[in-house]
């Protein structure tokens, strides 16, 4: 059944996130031969309308006004509404990111509409369009389908494979304009702590400490690793707990969850609850100097040392072969 | 100030997971108050205690819920309210569960409802902004800080790590996030206490809701578990052997550098 989906770009300090040239990517998925229309809402995006359809739009639609320069749901909730009811779509895709997990359960409740979210995976199978989402914290997964009404899901990062970037495909790019009124929150400051190099919620590398590192400086080597790989520097609650780094790294069961391709765990115990915000991620390498820790279980590769001694070799051997390649 | 929380009854995802029947296994199995519904009982109470009022807490479940929900008051919750579903409906999905909770709540003249930001057990985190929505009042997700004055509030919003502060006003509701407090343990006299307090049910009949108006619009066709992980390779050697094993596998065996 072919369908018109639209699928929610986000922006982030100027550029469109990964996350939603993989939304994009589902939205092909889900429209089965039908049409791909990206939203892009804020003061100033138009000028990324070309990079959406490059990755895979039909079209663009943006939506600006000076009251859509920060998300609120108000905000948001109106410009996309006004999209829907000018397009009558048979789905919508966003990605399960604060944004989508807090805009996509409101426009949901006001479409009537069910919701499949934190989506790992989609095909059309038996004739149904059949999504995957992990529950019970990762530890399981259930396979849902729509049977009622519009196909909405929200995406998990770094799970569906973006289209190949193809800069001669062409689209229109047209506007909305809507009319934004009473926004019920307002915004009055933002206080930047983890936006400091690569998201972590979409590293394709992650480098995660925990009360092994033993201190703030002890993050310096993993620094240093995550740099020569282009990575993001993770923790587990011990490590924050321990003060040896915010909050805002927190990987687990309370923190983060994350899927990277590459995680690499020092001093990190194992726990269960850590396990449940990146069990899930392609390649897992654990350093850790008891060779009875939990986390050897979940690893792939394992090397049972003293992690000061074996992250800096690590970035040294790496340096060498990338800057070969 | 009239509070409501949303809390949901869940798996301890500590457990050991097994499925029997297509279904997740819950013989023996330990279930706990939803760890965010903590941190919002905890608020609830606190903002209670601060403020003066009531607090109900209120949960969609069955008959075994009342364990949790006699947990809730003997930490300090004053009323709790179970909206029993198990002879009504054999399925449900997130907007089975919030549609259930706004009738429920829509003549409550609430002016705090507080929920959860995440179920560990279903995990989509639609619940609380679905029924802000259906109530049209204002939400904010994620917070770790509240502060109410009047029938304004300043909250602190948890952003992917950075943090939004946030103007809005009451009523409102607002879902928690780690750090948002440190949830009491119930006290043995609470626990006494817990005893004597009122705890409702009710069934949909009692909020005028038929079947067909709170129909699941999704379905789950399967679950499983992830397929068991080869036991990892933990390398041998001299350390510097070992790296330079270790840093080859990333680059030409698994290809993920
Ligand atoms: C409700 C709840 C929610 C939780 N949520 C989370 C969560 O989201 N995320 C999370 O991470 N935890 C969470 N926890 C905490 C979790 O249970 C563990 O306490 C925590 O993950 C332990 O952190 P750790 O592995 O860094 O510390 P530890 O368990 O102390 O492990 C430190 C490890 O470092 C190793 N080590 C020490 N020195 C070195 C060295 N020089 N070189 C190499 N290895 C070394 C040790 O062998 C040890 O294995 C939660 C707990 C609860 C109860
Ligand atoms: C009649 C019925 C039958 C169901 N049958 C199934 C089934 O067969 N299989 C299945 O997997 N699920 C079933 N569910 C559960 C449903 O799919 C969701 O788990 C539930 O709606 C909550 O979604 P969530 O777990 O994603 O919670 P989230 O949206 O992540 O929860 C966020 C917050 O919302 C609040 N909240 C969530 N659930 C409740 C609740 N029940 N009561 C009060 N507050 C709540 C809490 O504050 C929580 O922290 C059923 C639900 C109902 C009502």
């Amino acid at each position: 059944m072919a369908r018109k989906i639209i699928v929610l770009g986000e922006v982030r300090d100027g550029s469109l996130r990964n996350v939603s040239f993989e939304a994009v990517a589902a939205a092909k998925i889900a429209s089965e031969g039908g049409e791909v229309v990206g939203v892009l809402i804020g003061d100033s995006v138009s000028a990324l309308s070309g990079e959406l359809i490059h990755y895979g739009a039909d079209r663009v639609i943006t939506v600006e006004d000076e009251k859509l320069k920060q998300y609120t749901p108000d905000g948001y909730s109106q410009a996309l509404m006004a999209i829907v009811d000018a397009e009558s779509p048979e789905g919508l895709v966003f990605g399960h990111t604060s944004l989508g997990k807090d805009l996509a359960p409101k426009v949901a409740a006001k479409l009537n509409s069910g919701l499949i979210s934190d989506v790992t995976g989609l095909e059309v199978a038996g004739g149904n369009l059949v999504f995957t989402r992990p529950i019970y914290s990762g530890k399981a997964f259930e396979k849902k389908i729509v049977t009622d009404g519009l196909v909405f899901a929200t995406i998990r990062p770094n799970n569906i494979s973006p289209l190949e970037k193809d800069e001669s495909r062409t689209g229109e790019a047209s506007s909305l304009s809507v009319d934004i009124k009473d926004l019920r929150t307002v915004i009055k400051e933002v206080v930047r702590k983890a936006s400091e190099g690569v998201d972590l919620s979409e590293a394709k590398v992650i480098i995660a400490g925990g009360r092994g590192v033993k201190s703030e400086e002890g993050f310096e080597p993993l620094k240093e690793l995550a740099k020569v790989l282009n990575g993001a520097v993770g923790a587990s609650r011990g490590a924050c707990d321990a003060d040896y780094c915010d909050y805002s790294l927190q990987i687990g069961q309370t923190g983060k969850v994350v899927t990277p391709d590459l995680y690499i765990a020092c001093g990190i115990s194992g726990a269960i609850q850590h396990l449940a915000g990146m069990s899930n991620s392609k390649v897992i390498v654990a350093i850790n100097k008891d060779p009875e820790a939990n986390i050897f279980k979940v690893a792939d590769y394992g090397i049972v040392g003293d992690l000061f001694e074996v992250v800096p070799m690590l970035t040294e051997e790496f340096r060498k072969i990338l800057v070969n390649a | 100030m009239n509070i409501y929380v949303l809390m949901k009854r869940t798996f301890d995802t500590e457990e050991k997971i097994t499925i029997s029947g297509g279904q997740i296994n819950e013989d023996g199995a330990e279930f706990i108050i939803n760890p965010y519904d903590e941190y919002a009982i905890e608020e609830a109470i606190q903002v209670r205690d601060a403020q003066g009022g009531e607090v109900t807490v209120v949960s969609v479940g069955n008959e075994e819920t009342e364990k949790q929900l006699r947990t809730a008051l003997a930490m300090g919750a004053d009323k709790a309210v179970l909206i029993n579903t198990e002879d009504d409906l054999d399925y449900g999905d997130q907007f089975t569960t919030a549609k259930i909770l706004s009738e429920y709540l829509k003549d409550k003249d609430a002016d705090l409802i507080i929920a959860g930001n995440v179920a560990i057990d279903g995990g989509s985190g639609q619940v609380g902004p679905r029924v802000a929505e259906l109530l049209n009042i204002p939400y904010v997700t994620t917070i770790t800080k509240l502060d109410i004055a009047g029938s304004n509030a300043t909250v602190v919003r948890d952003v992917e790590g950075d943090s939004e502060v946030i103007e809005t006003t009451l009523p409102l509701l607002v879902t928690a996030q780690q750090g948002l407090n440190e949830p009491r343990y119930p006290s043995l006299p609470g626990i006494m206490k817990a005893k004597k307090k009122p705890l409702d049910e009710l069934e949909l009949d009692d909020l005028d809701l038929e079947e067909a108006d709170v129909e699941a619009k999704t379905k789950t066709i399967e679950i499983y578990l992830p397929p068991k992980k080869e036991a990892g390779k933990v390398l041998e050697g001299e350390l510097a052997d070992q790296v330079k094993e270790l840093v080859n596998l990333l680059h030409t065996e698994a290809k993920v550098v």
